[in-house]
């Protein structure tokens, strides 16, 4: 118990002090998962967007490929990403296993699935009479599917949100794509687990204390946007 | 602009929702439809406001004798007003302005546009509120806002009373009356209540198994 005290205690310091090394870290772990992020909504949106409203051949289908991607192993995402940038594989001449890029790669196909799926799910839930509206007031078919994207802006917010808090607290696909080498593609929770094999508890605690803090402001925001979006009607 | 429709027909599914059905609008006043339900009085509604296309007949609109091409230049010139208005997750103004934001008017001719809708309808104290917290009967009064932002030439009005209390069906009849007198919109609405229509109309048709008499 002393033992747990005293690593909480050089966690908060390590905090406090703002230690060069957990703060290289956390900086890392940010920029990784923020660009996944942000490529997994520019790809992500628009996908999930047309599959909740075109009509097109095999829509089922995709829909529940989508859904089943959503529950991915993260190892399984990372020994797909390694077989593909490994020097043997397809994409192996891009020189990015072992690099912050293959983290991306490897975070951007965890993060996609929720996000299409989300979004899908945020505006097949729009009421059709909102596009009648729209129709009814002159909207051409483009403005129409803007003005469902529109209403569906909360829901839309959320997955990117839930999305991020996947991404973030993921270790097995970019433990194996990029080696948790120091200083370069080690990030919070690949240092986690290292440190603990280690024994460097208060390292280790420092980030898990991180990682919590963030993994409230995310759920924190989440909840703030679904409050924003449900009106209290009479 | 005038309206004519000759011979429409209509079918959902193997449903006839309209046989035949002809009739000359003339511009201005207002035209009530009355009918039983089902017998195709909102699917009119849907095809001469050119969301729907018939299966057969045809709808000609002209201006000073000119025939007009059913295109979306044209579709903008008339509005539908549904039973249910839907309306969207921000303000009662924001809700007014649509129409006239995706024709692209100025922001202050629309703001200006916006304030004059919401005095006709009675809503202006509500100009800031979330338009998904008002009751069903300010909701109509909105839709019904919202159309006439856009100064639409036609106005067709579906069951616009159907779903509201009896202080909002006396506001939306005081509405329509307005436009009545104003003369700039020709109104085509439809309704159950007789007495209703006997306030309203201009012109009474009756619609029976998919055809269009007056009354």
């Amino acid at each position: 118990m002393n033992a747990l005290l005293q690593s909480i205690y050089l966690a908060f310091d390590l905090i406090l002090h703002l230690d060069p090394v957990l703060f290289g870290i956390i900086l890392l772990s940010l920029k990784v998962s923020g660009l996944a992020l942000l490529i997994a909504t520019v790809f992500g949106l628009p996908i999930g967007a047309a599959l909740g409203l075109k009509q097109f051949p095999c829509r089922a289908l995709a829909i529940s490929v989508t859904n089943t991607l959503m529950g991915l192993p993260p190892v399984v995402v990372g020994l797909f990403v390694y077989l593909l940038l490994s020097r043997k594989g397809p994409l192996g001449f891009m020189g990015l296993l072992y690099s912050p890029g293959a983290m991306i790669v490897a975070q951007t196909v965890l993060a996609a699935p929720i996000v299409i799926a989300l979004c899908h799910s945020a505006i097949v839930n729009v009421d059709p009479v909102i596009r009648q509206a729209a129709r009814t007031l002159g909207a051409t078919p483009g403005q129409e599917m803007f003005a469902v994207i529109r209403e569906a802006r909360y829901g839309l917010l959320s997955a990117i949100i839930a999305a991020f808090g996947r991404v973030m607290a993921e270790v097995g696909a970019i433990l194996i794509v990029g080696g948790n080498i120091a200083g370069y593609t080690r990030v919070m929770t690949t240092a986690i687990a290292l440190e603990t094999d280690k024994g460097n508890f208060e390292l280790a605690l420092a980030l898990g204390i991180i990682l919590l803090l963030i993994s409230f402001a995310i759920n924190a925001a989440l909840h703030g946007v679904q409050k924003k979006g449900s009106v209290k009607t009479s | 602009m005038k309206l004519l429709i000759s011979h429409i027909r209509k079918e959902y599914e193997g449903r006839t929702a309209l046989k035949d059905c002809s009739y000359a609008f003339a511009s201005g006043g207002v035209n009530v439809l009355m009918g039983p339900n089902g017998c195709g009085k909102s699917t009119l509604l849907r095809i001469c406001s050119l969301l729907e296309e018939p299966d057969g007949g045809e709808l000609i609109y002209s201006d000073n004798g000119s025939p007009l091409v059913p295109d979306m230049r044209l579709r903008r010139r008339m509005t539908l007003v549904l039973p249910r208005t839907g309306v969207f997750n921000t303000t009662v103004a924001k809700n007014i302005a649509y129409g006239l934001m995706i024709r692209n008017v100025p922001f202050a001719e629309r703001d200006a546009k916006v304030e004059q809708a919401l005095a006709f309808v009675g809503l202006a104290h509500k100009k800031m509120q979330n338009a998904l917290t008002l009751s069903s009967g300010e909701t109509q009064r909105l839709g019904i806002a919202r159309a006439l932002a856009i100064g639409p030439e036609i106005l067709f009005l579906d069951e616009p009373t159907a779903s509201v209390d009896e202080e909002n069906t006396g506001i939306i009849e005081a509405i329509i009356g307005a436009m009545k007198h104003d003369g700039r919109t020709m109104v085509i609405m439809t309704t159950h209540d007789r007495d209703q229509a006997g306030r309203l109309a201009d012109r009474l048709l009756i619609m029976s198994e998919g055809k269009i008499s007056e009354g």
